[in-house]
């Protein structure tokens, strides 16, 4: 028997029931006896922080991995997913954060290329047309993938699990690298499916989101499921704490902030791109003023990178003024210079950029901060003056290792960020620039690394935030810009702009606010 | 019933230390297996091989005097490794710093002072350095392999050795020989304590394990050439310029080659000529690997890998066996430190995997 003969679910029998799922990896159990049930026609959220065990689940549903125990039904009908062929047979869809897809090929030979049977082009073609018409959804088959947004490629993603019929979609973190209208557009699409009898299991930590587009939350926290509810019927706070497992902490900061003089000025920075996938800056201008958080927001892959590189000094300027730190003209020194000129960075990538996984703390220590804290001398690592720092540093800053001769490595994702944060903070540093300060961090280190930044311009830093997450760089920042394709836009005053504004800049629209008002209206006429 | 690699949450120090012992003897039980196969005795060929060099005290000076160039060339090699810049030329840069040498002592034949032998060695590494310097330029400036600039330029050093002893440099009362004039009793090496045989090379190879040993565990420098090595991109962040690195680690390897070239050149043969190339520079790669790049490790590795080479000797005229097997039981045990690397990182799981395949649908 073949569970697809089974699809006539009579009301009441769910889509797809986990029972007592659990899998155990090296050292951390990763799913604990969990149970749920996703009914037909369902928008179900499965929510938790990082680590807490929602991605392995997904893979279990979609077999890309084996649970050790526990069991699964479809439609009423016991089953196993031996590998994703299987469950893709079975009518189950995934639509993966990270895309995999040929940049150099078109859309129709991407889709092609992930299906399971070979299906002529012509067909094919239509039947994607077919698929983007009923679902509202605007892509062209026969566009070069490098040339799309990263909503767009999405898009293709999901088409390719929708031309199998799916009945159960599985979305993970769908949003994280969306724009505010283009996270509302896979919504109305997602609403669509649902409504046509499709079931959707919605992977996401953005709570708004969930209440947005939910009937059913189940909460993941250290590999146990902890809840299920109607979040409907929550407050976002209580889902948080659910998730967290401790009261929310927020981050406190002073209502009325001071500025001083302007300290960090970057002034027509100009890089040209590395690579042929790289983005190219263009003409960046910015001041930030002692005491001032200055947010940068923007799409993934629109130059945030290539800005920190050119900010920290892994990138030098070719003309020395393009930045200057109190009045200093740093653009052509080099980062251990600009370190000692007071500015210190942190890049988004932890492992292998920020920190070196094999090596000790202490090594990761004297990485950046041997010169500022005096840890060499006579071109010989000082180790007792190293380990105490370090010491020092996991003190302050609450991190959980077992001392500084651990790894990185072995140190969790939002500890060892805590690290690196701490690292440069102790440093003292004039200016500090920061990259996704809290990207896959869990919640109660990214209140504390919020709080250690905030603490930082109360002393006088300027501060750069550059994120991808909106709703972050609105709660710590005083002031914003966004950066699209290597240029940035104008800098706004956090709580004068609104999220539809920054959303149009990020997806965009330079200029001036003409010209996003007349985008608005072009994008309602569009979408009525 | 299946095999798998599971990877370990930190790296395990104990199969660190394990998998070059384990490569050894597990060398010697594959290679007893293979000269059984092959109709000899495999028993007495390992014999031969392994413990004849430790076991009779006059092939101790050989052992010794083998060890030595392979373990200073080792050492430089490991500083390029563990930046992952592989040099594989030491050969060319070991015949190079002979050649730097030589042509000192080929303008100065009338010097008497021992002092000479300084400025020598200094040729000496001068001429592997600079041996070296063309990959470094090739790389930095034009991003060229270094594994196939620095492996080429082997050849080119040979053709440079045999051109020079055949021609401007060859000795004018050599019966027309491809050599260089004998050095002059000043320009060879003193013994390192007289009365013994304890080869000058052991001495310098000695001090060098040390001076590497603080260099790489305690030196800045030492720290940028592993984060190098490590993480590329942690290097440039934490203000480490790559381009430097790369210049550094192949200047220094290839001048401990050069030192090595005119260490062995003024302490065994005393002059030059077509025998002086012997594959130290290949060896030592294998040695600094099986020390674990590590410059006590090397040191031991050294030794190991000078008693095969001796035994390898040994055995050709006790057993018989051809003289390419030295090189076989050493390719055999690189292979096998290399592939025991994986478990330094992954544990060896053993899965019963029982019924659950009957479960599926």
């Amino acid at each position: 028997m073949t569970p697809k003969n089974n699809e006539g679910a009579a009301a009441g029998v769910a889509r797809l029931e986990l029972k007592g799922i659990t899998k155990q990896f090296p050292g951390v159990l990763a799913n604990d006896h969990v149970s749920l049930k996703v009914m037909p026609g369902e928008i179900h959220a499965l929510l938790g922080e990082n680590g807490a065990g929602k991605s392995t689940l997904v893979k279990m549903i979609y077999g890309i991995m084996q649970p050790d125990a526990g069991s699964f039904t479809w439609n009423g009908a016991p089953c196993v997913m031996s590998n994703p062929k299987a469950a893709r047979k079975l009518g189950i869809g995934m639509v993966f954060q990270h895309f995999s897809l040929f940049e150099a090929m078109t859309v129709l030979e991407n889709i092609a290329l992930g299906l399971d049977a070979a299906i002529p082009q012509r067909e094919l073609e239509a039947e994607i047309l077919r698929v983007l018409d009923s679902y509202g959804l605007k892509l062209d088959p026969q566009r070069i993938v490098s040339t799309l947004s990263v909503g767009e490629r999405q898009r293709i993603e999901i088409v390719r699990a929708l031309l199998l019929k799916p009945k159960l979609l599985i979305m993970d973190e769908p949003t994280s690298v969306l724009t505010p209208q283009e996270a509302e557009q896979l919504f109305e699409t997602l609403r669509k499916l649902a409504a046509d009898g499709c079931s959707i299991l919605y992977i996401s930590h953005k709570l708004h989101e969930i209440v947005a587009l939910c009937e059913t939350a189940t909460i993941l926290r250290g590999g146990k499921m902890v809840a299920t509810c109607d979040p409907r019927q929550m407050t976002s706070r209580a889902m948080a704490e659910l998730m967290i497992g401790a009261n929310l902490k927020e981050v406190s900061k002073a209502p009325s902030r001071s500025f001083g003089a302007a300290k960090f000025t970057v002034a027509d920075l100009s890089l040209a791109k590395l690579g042929d996938f790289g983005v190219a800056l263009r003409h960046i201008s910015f001041t930030v003023r002692a005491g001032e958080i200055f947010g940068i927001a923007g799409v993934a892959g629109n130059g945030q990178n290539e800005l920190l590189d050119a900010l920290s000094g892994e990138r030098t300027s070719t003309s020395a003024e393009t930045i200057s730190l109190q009045g200093k003209a740093i653009g052509k020194l080099h980062p251990s210079q600009r370190r000692l000129a007071g500015l210190c960075a942190v890049p988004e990538e932890r492992n292998g950029h920020a920190a070196v996984s094999e090596f000790s703390l202490t090594d990761n220590a004297v990485l950046t901060a041997r010169q500022s804290q005096n840890l060499t001398s006579n071109g010989l690592v000082n180790s007792g003056k190293a380990t105490s720092f370090a010491a020092q540093v996991i003190q302050s800053f609450a991190v959980k290792a077992r001392g500084p001769s651990s790894t990185a490595g072995s140190l969790s994702g939002g500890n060892l960020q805590k690290f690196i944060m701490g690292r440069e903070i102790l440093q003292a540093p004039g200016v500090l620039i920061v990259s996704q300060p809290t990207w896959g961090v869990d919640a109660g280190a990214a209140t504390a690394i919020r709080q250690a930044i905030v603490d930082l311009a109360a002393k006088g830093s300027a501060i750069v935030v550059i994120s991808q997450d909106l709703d972050e760089l609105l709660g710590l920042c005083d002031t914003l810009a966004v950066i699209n394709l290597g240029q940035l836009s104008k800098v706004m005053k956090v709580g004068e702009v609104s999220i539809e504004e920054i959303g149009l800049l990020m997806g965009g629209v330079h200029g001036d606010p003409a010209a996003t008002v007349h985008m608005t209206e072009a994008m309602h006429a569009h979408t009525v | 019933m299946r095999i798998r690699f599971e990877k370990r949450p930190e790296p395990s120090n104990f199969m660190r230390l394990a998998t070059p012992v384990g490569a050894v003897l597990l060398t010697m039980v594959l290679g007893a297996l293979l000269f059984d196969a092959l109709g000899y005795d495999g028993q007495e060929t390992i014999k031969q091989f392994f413990f004849t060099p430790v076991l009779a005290s006059y092939k101790w000076q050989d052992v010794a005097t083998k060890a030595a160039p392979l373990i200073i060339i080792a050492l430089g090699l490991a500083l390029g490794n563990t930046a992952k810049i592989w040099n594989i030329g030491a050969e060319g840069q070991y015949i190079a710093g002979a050649l730097g040498g030589a042509f000192v002592a080929y303008l100065t034949p009338d010097v008497t002072s021992h002092w000479i032998i300084v400025p020598m060695l200094l040729a000496g590494i001068i001429g592997g350095a600079l041996w070296a310097a063309l990959p470094a330029w090739l790389k930095t400036r034009y991003n060229v392999n270094e594994v196939l600039s620095s492996l080429m330029l082997v050849y080119v050093s040979l053709q440079l050795l045999s051109y020079l002893i055949d021609g401007p440099w060859k000795d004018p009362n050599g019966h027309n020989f491809p050599q260089t004039a004998a050095f002059t009793d000043a320009q060879l090496l003193p013994r390192a304590l007289p009365g013994t045989y304890v080869p000058p090379g052991l001495v310098f190879a000695i001090v060098l394990t040390f001076v590497f040993w603080v260099a790489m565990k305690r030196s800045i420098y030492g720290f940028d050439v592993r984060v190098s090595g490590a993480a590329p991109q942690a290097a440039r962040y934490g203000g480490f310029n790559a381009k430097r690195t790369v210049w550094s680690t192949l200047l220094i390897s290839g001048g401990m080659a050069g030192l090595a070239g005119i260490l062995e050149a003024t302490s065994q043969l005393g002059q030059l000529n077509l025998g002086f190339p012997s594959g130290y520079g290949f060896t030592a790669i294998i040695v600094s690997f099986l020390g674990r790049l590590h410059p006590i490790g090397i040191f031991i590795a050294g030794f190991v890998l000078a008693i095969t080479s001796v035994g390898g000797q040994v055995a050709q005229t006790v057993v018989h066996v051809p003289s390419a097997s030295g090189g076989i039981f050493q390719a055999l045990m690189l292979f096998l430190i290399l592939a025991g690397d994986v478990l330094v990182r992954y544990r060896i799981k053993i899965v019963h995997s029982a019924s659950k395949a009957g479960a599926a649908a």
